[in-house]
C-alpha cells in the first residue's frame, strides 16, 4: 500500500483559482469539523492563522509557520496538511479536520486514547499533529508495519519523546481499531527486561 | 480515558504502594491529546495588543541613534519602546546581571533586541519594526573562544575575572601532580563538543495584561516563573506583590525557558503604558536567538591510572564559548568540572574551567546543564584508557564504582548508588561479552555511564528558604486541590504532584485537582530546572499530604473510638484496619475532620540537606541524590560515506523509585532522543567569518533526529531507593541524556577503529578520521590544542581522605589565625 505523506501534505500551498490580490479580502464558508464557518480574512490569512485566531480553534498548534516541522498538521478531505502554508480561499467545499473534531460522542478516538495510556503526549505541543496524522494512515492502511508508520509521520518533529511511544500508541490503536483487544504490555509501561 | 477505582471490598494492606511505581496516565493527558491544554499562544484576551520586536543586524556594535517617529505614526500602533525605556539591568544570576530588555548603547549579537512595537495586529507591529532606523557603530566582533582569549578585540562586556573572560575557575582537591607521578598510565586527551540548542516544539510566546490599579498579571511559556517574577519587579520597579506571573504549560523547555527573558519584561511594559493587554510570540527564527543553550566547550583531560583501571589523578580543563550574556553561564562553568567524581573514585582531583563572552546568541543550561560535554570527555577517555590498559570498558568501571554513602574528592556526598547495577545490565542485555569485537567492519558497540544530581542542593539567589512548596486543601465533597509552584514541562510535574498526594491519603489521582505554576495561587517552587522537580516537590508534597492524614486520621480514630494506627486510608475510603466492616468515605472523613478541626489546609515544604563542601565554588555540584545510568550503542557506520547510524541503545537508569515507570521510560526515551541528536547532527554555528551570522536558524536545516534517525531503545529502569526521594525517588529527565553522546562515540570507534573526538560525529569527520587512518597517521579527528591562559592559582582543598574538613586551605589558615570568618 502507498502512503503518499508526508509529501503531498503542500497540496494547499498553489493559489486557488479564485485568488485575489495581495491585501484583499476573502469571504468564504469554511467547513471545519462538520460545522460551516462564515469567515471573511486577508487572502494571505493562512488556514492555521484563521483556524486559531478567527474560528478559536486553539487546538491547532504552530512550530515553525515554515511548513517544517509538521506541528500545524491538520486534515483535508481526510489527507494530512500543513495549516501554516494552506490559503483557506483554496479549501472551498473541502472537508477541514483539526484535533477538536477528533474526539466523537463515544469519546477519544483510539489513538488520542492510546497516546494517554502510553504517555505518547510529554509536553503535548505536537501531539495534535501526531494524532491527526496518524488517523489518516489507520484510515489508508489498518494494519501499517513500524516502517509505514516512520514514513507516514517522518514530517512531524517532537522534541520530548523520541517517537518510541508514538510508534506504540500507532500500533496499539491499529489493533483496536481492527476489532481486536489489544492492550498495552508490560515492557511497554515497565521498561524491557 | 483516567481509569476509575473500583469500589473497595476490605481494608487495604499497609505497606502496599497503591500509586507510586504504577503506569498509570498522566494527570493532563487528555487534555493534551484532545488540544485543549492552554499554551501561552493560545490565550486571547479581548483589546489585545500584538508585539513585535526589531533585533540587531550586526554582532557588535554601538547604537549611535534610533528614529522611532516612523512606526510611532504607523497607524494601527499603539507604542513604541526602546532600550532607555527600562533602563534597569536583570540576569538569572546574582552576579552576572548583564541583560537589559532592549539594547541601550550596544548590541552583542544579531538577534539582540533593539525596540519593540505593539499594535493592533502581528502584521502591523512588524511593518513598524521596519519603519525603525537604528544607526549602528560597528565594532570588532569576537567569534570563539580562541578570539576571546587573543585578547585584541574589543570587551563585549565591562566585567568578567579578564578581558572578555566571563569566569574563570581554578579548584584542587589534593596532590593531583604525586597522584599522576604514581600512575601506570597516564592519559590525555582534547576533546570538543559543539553548541546545540533545545529546539523546543513551542515558540516561546508570553501575554502580559496590565490593570489600572497598578497589577499586572503575564502569561509566559516559561519554567521558572518565580525567576521571572523577582525579574519584573526588578526591571518594571513594581512591588512584587502586585505582580502575577502565570507559568502556562510549555511546550518543551530542555532548559532553554529557564531565563527570564526580554520579550516578557518587554510585553509587560508595554501592557502598562497602553493599559491593554500585549501578546508576543517569537518566530521560531527569534527563539534560535533566545537560545540559552549547549555551551560549545573545548576539554583538556589528563589522567593517570593504575594497571587494573583505578584512577591516581585527574586534571581537566574546560573552556566554554558562552555568547554574549551572562545567563546561567558561572553555573554551567562549574558543572563542567563538577561531576567528574561521583561515578568512579578519583583520588585527587584538579578543575581548571573558564567561559568568555563572544558576539553570538547567549548559551545557558540545556538538558545536562554543563555535564554532557565533561561526560563525554571523560567516557571516551576511559575508553581509551581501558583499551591501553588491555582492559574491558565495561568490566573497568565496574571495578572501580563510587561508594554509596561516600563524599568525593570535592565534597560531593553520595547516597544511594546503583551504576554497577546499570552497568551489568545493560552489558547482559546488549549481549556485550560475546558481540563485541565479532561484529563486521562498520558496526561497533560502545558502551558509557553518566551521573546526574536530582535538583541543585542551593538556591540561584541565597536565601534560608524552602526550595519547594506545596499547599493542600480538602474539601467537604472529598475533593482535593494542590497548589504548588512548580511548571508543568511535558515532563510530568503536575502528575507527580497527584500520585504522591493520592497515595498517601488513599484517592484516586485522577480526583485530585493541580494548580501549579501561579504566583499569587501558589506557593514558591524554585522551577523545572535541574532535575529537582520529582524530588523537591515530591517530598513538598509528601508533607503536606502527610499532615493532612494525620488531622483525617485524628478525627476519624475519635469517632470510631480506635488507636490512629488502626485507620487506613484506600481506594477513596477510609478503614479500620481490625474490623473490615468499619467504613466510611474520604469524603465523610473530611467532613468529619473539618467539623472537628474548621477549614482544612496543610502545607509542606523542602529544603535540601546542608552540604559537606565549605570552599569557594562548593554551591555547584550538591545534590540530595545522584541518578546513575549505562548506555551501550550499537553503531553502524557506513565507510564510504562516512555516515553513522545508531541501531539500538541499551539504556539502564538508577532512579531510585519510579513515581510512575511509563513516565519515566519516556523521559529516558527523551534523553537517548536528544543525545542521538546531539552525537550525530544537532549543531548550533555561525558562518566561518566574523559577521557571525547563524548557519541555520531554522528547523529545515538545523538538523535534528526524525522518526527515520531514531534509534531501537531498551530501557531498563533500576530502583535502588535513595533516603532522599520521596518513595526513594531520584530525577530522571536529564541523567539518561549524558551517557548517550560518549557511548555512540566509542561505538563509532569499534566500528570504524578511527577516533572522532568531538560532537556532532558528522560524516565529514569520520571520513576525515578514515583518511588518516588509511595514511598511516594517528586515526583520529578532533581538536589539535587549547588556548593559552594564565590561569588563576588553584584554591587547594584537601579531600576527606586527606584530613580534609570541606573547606579551602586558605580559609582554614584565615580562621586558624585571627578567627575571623565572613
Amino acid at each position: 500500500m502507498r502512503h503518499p505523506y508526508p509529501a503531498d501534505r503542500l497540496v494547499f500551498m498553489a493559489p486557488s483559482d479564485n485568488a485575489i490580490e495581495a491585501g484583499a479580502y476573502v469571504s468564504l464558508e469554511l467547513r471545519v469539523n462538520g460545522e460551516p464557518y462564515a469567515v471573511s480574512v486577508p487572502v494571505h490569512k493562512t488556514l492555521l492563522e484563521v483556524l486559531r485566531e478567527d474560528i478559536g480553534l486553539t487546538g491547532t498548534k504552530h512550530g515553525c509557520e515554515l511548513g517544517e516541522c509538521g506541528t500545524c498538521t491538520v486534515l483535508v478531505d481526510g489527507q494530512p496538511v500543513l495549516s501554516c502554508l494552506a490559503l483557506p480561499a483554496a479549501l472551498k467545499g473541502r472537508d477541514v479536520m483539526t484535533v477538536e473534531g477528533l474526539e466523537s460522542a463515544d469519546g477519544l478516538h483510539p489513538v488520542q486514547q492510546t497516546f494517554v495510556e502510553l504517555g505518547a503526549a510529554q509536553c503535548g505541543y505536537c501531539t495534535p499533529g501526531f494524532v491527526l496524522v496518524a488517523k489518516a494512515l489507520l484510515d489508508d492502511n489498518p494494519q501499517p508495519s513500524r516502517a509505514e508508520i516512520k514514513t507516514a509521520l517522518g514530517g512531524n518533529l517532537c522534541r520530548c519523546t523520541g517517537y518510541l511511544k508514538i510508534y506504540e500508541a500507532v500500533e496499539l490503536a491499529a489493533a483496536r481499531l481492527r476489532g481486536e483487544p489489544a492492550e498495552p504490555t508490560r515492557e511497554m509501561l515497565y521498561g524491557a527486561g | 480515558m483516567a481509569p476509575v477505582e473500583p469500589p473497595p471490598t476490605k481494608a487495604p494492606a499497609e505497606d502496599r504502594l497503591r500509586v507510586v511505581g504504577t503506569s498509570l496516565p498522566k494527570v493532563d493527558a487528555v487534555a493534551k491529546v484532545t488540544g485543549r491544554t492552554k499554551f501561552a499562544d493560545d490565550l486571547f484576551l479581548p483589546r489585545m495588543l500584538h508585539c513585535r520586536m526589531l533585533r540587531s543586524t550586526t554582532p557588535h556594535a554601538e547604537i549611535v541613534s534610533i528614529d522611532t517617529e516612523r512606526a510611532e505614526k504607523h497607524p494601527g500602533v499603539v507604542a513604541v519602546l526602546v532600550g532607555c525605556d527600562l533602563p534597569t539591568p536583570y540576569g538569572i544570576l546574582p552576579v552576572s546581571e548583564d541583560e537589559h530588555a532592549l539594547c541601550i548603547d550596544k548590541v552583542r549579537f544579531i538577534g539582540d533586541p533593539v525596540a519593540a512595537v505593539a499594535a493592533i495586529d502581528e502584521e502591523t507591529a512588524s511593518r513598524a519594526c521596519e519603519l525603525i532606523e537604528v544607526e549602528y557603530a560597528p565594532l570588532d566582533s569576537v567569534a570563539g573562544i580562541e578570539e576571546a582569549l587573543d585578547g585584541d578585540d574589543p570587551a563585549i562586556h565591562e566585567y568578567g575575572d579578564a578581558h572578555n573572560v566571563h569566569k574563570a575557575i581554578a579548584l584542587e582537591f589534593g596532590d593531583v601532580e604525586s597522584g599522576l607521578a604514581g600512575a601506570d598510565l597516564v592519559q590525555e586527551d582534547l576533546l570538543f563538543y559543539e553548541g546545540n540548542t533545545h529546539l523546543p516544539m513551542e515558540q516561546h510566546a508570553a501575554l502580559a495584561d496590565y490593570r489600572p490599579d497598578d497589577r499586572l498579571t503575564l502569561w509566559s511559556s516559561s519554567q521558572t516563573p518565580h525567576y521571572v517574577h523577582r525579574a519584573l519587579a526588578t526591571v518594571l520597579e513594581m512591588a512584587p506583590s502586585r505582580i502575577r506571573v502565570i507559568a502556562t504549560p510549555n511546550g518543551g523547555g530542555f532548559g532553554g525557558k529557564s531565563d527570564p527573558f526580554n520579550h516578557e519584561i518587554v510585553v509587560a511594559e508595554l501592557s502598562r503604558r497602553t493599559g491593554r493587554p500585549v501578546k508576543i510570540c517569537l518566530t521560531r527564527e527569534e527563539v534560535f536567538y533566545c537560545h540559552r543553550g549547549r555551551h560549545p566547550t573545548l576539554m583538556w583531560i589528563k589522567t593517570g591510572f593504575k594497571h587494573d583501571g583505578s584512577i591516581t589523578g585527574m586534571h581537566f580543563r574546560s573552556f566554554l564559548d558562552g555568547g554574549a550574556y551572562g545567563s546561567y553561564g558561572v553555573a554551567s562553568t562549574y558543572y563542567t568540572g563538577a561531576l567528574q567524581t561521583v561515578t568512579y573514585p578519583v583520588a585527587a582531583y584538579k578543575f581548571e574551567g573558564l567561559r568568555v563572552f563572544t558576539n553570538k546568541p547567549p548559551c545557558g543550561p540545556k538538558r545536562g546543564h554543563g555535564t554532557p560535554q565533561p561526560r563525554f570527555a571523560l567516557e571516551v577517555h576511559i575508553d581509551k584508557a581501558a583499551e591501553k590498559l588491555g582492559l574491558d570498558p565495561a568490566r573497568m568501571r565496574l571495578d572501580h564504582l563510587v561508594e554509596p554513602d561516600s563524599v568525593t574528592a570535592n565534597y560531593l556526598k553520595i547516597g544511594s548508588m546503583g551504576l554497577g547495577a546499570c552497568i551489568e545490565k545493560v552489558v547482559a542485555e546488549s549481549g556485550w561479552n560475546d558481540r563485541r569485537g565479532t561484529l563486521p567492519e562498520g558496526k561497533g558497540l560502545g558502551l558509557a555511564c553518566g551521573s546526574y544530581i536530582s535538583g541543585a542542593g542551593l538556591p540561584i539567589y541565597w536565601n534560608n528558604m524552602p526550595h519547594s512548596g506545596v499547599q493542600l486543601k480538602l474539601d467537604r465533597g472529598g475533593g482535593v486541590t494542590v497548589f504548588c509552584g512548580s511548571t508543568e514541562i511535558g515532563q510530568g510535574s503536575d502528575s507527580v504532584l497527584a500520585y504522591v498526594v493520592a497515595e498517601v491519603l488513599g484517592i484516586n489521582p485522577f480526583e485530585i485537582d493541580i494548580v501549579t505554576a501561579d504566583t499569587s495561587l501558589t506557593p514558591v517552587d524554585l522551577g523545572s530546572y535541574s532535575s529537582r522537580v520529582t524530588l523537591m516537590t515530591g517530598n513538598a508534597a509528601l508533607q503536606a499530604a502527610e499532615r493532612a492524614r494525620e488531622l483525617l486520621v485524628r478525627s476519624v480514630a475519635e469517632k470510631w473510638d480506635v488507636p490512629g494506627v488502626r485507620v487506613a486510608m484506600a481506594d477513596g475510603r477510609v478503614f479500620d484496619v481490625q474490623d473490615p466492616d468499619c467504613t466510611m468515605t474520604f469524603a465523610e472523613a473530611v467532613v468529619l475532620t473539618e467539623s472537628k478541626f474548621g477549614t482544612i489546609g496543610t502545607v509542606g515544604s523542602y529544603t535540601p540537606p546542608r552540604s559537606p563542601g565549605r570552599y569557594r565554588g562548593a554551591g555547584v555540584g550538591p545534590s540530595p541524590a545522584y541518578s546513575y545510568a549505562a548506555a551501550v550503542a550499537e553503531v553502524s557506520v557506513d565507510i564510504d560515506t562516512g555516515e553513522t547510524q545508531v541501531d539500538d541503545v541499551w539504556i539502564a537508569h538508577d532512579i531510585g523509585q519510579a513515581i510512575n515507570p511509563v513516565v519515566a521510560i519516556g523521559q529516558v526515551e527523551g534523553s537517548v532522543y536528544m543525545g542521538l541528536g546531539e552525537a550525530l547532527m544537532e549543531e548550533m554555528t555561525y558562518r566561518g567569518n566574523r559577521n557571525i551570522v547563524h548557519h541555520h536558524p531554522s528547523m529545515l536545516e538545523y538538523k535534528s533526529p526524525t522518526t527515520h534517525e531514531m534509534c531501537r531503545v531498551h530501557t531498563y529502569l533500576i530502583e535502588d531507593p535513595d533516603p532522599n526521594g520521596p518513595f526513594g525517588a531520584k530525577e530522571v529527565g536529564q541523567g539518561p541524556l549524558l551517557p548517550i553522546p560518549p557511548a555512540i562515540v566509542n561505538g563509532v570507534y569499534d566500528a570504524v577503529g578511527a577516533r572522532v573526538d568531538e560532537v556532532p560525529v558528522t560524516p565529514q569527520k569520520v571520513l576525515a578520521a578514515l583518511k588518516r587512518k588509511a595514511k598511516q597517521e594517528e586515526p583520529r579527528e578532533g581538536p589539535k590544542k587549547v588556548p593559552e591562559f594564565d590561569w588563576p592559582e588553584a584554591i587547594q582543598v584537601p579531600p576527606p581522605w586527606a584530613g580534609g574538613d570541606g573547606r579551602a586551605l586558605d580559609e582554614r589558615r584565615e580562621i586558624g589565625g585571627g578567627g575571623v570568618r565572613k
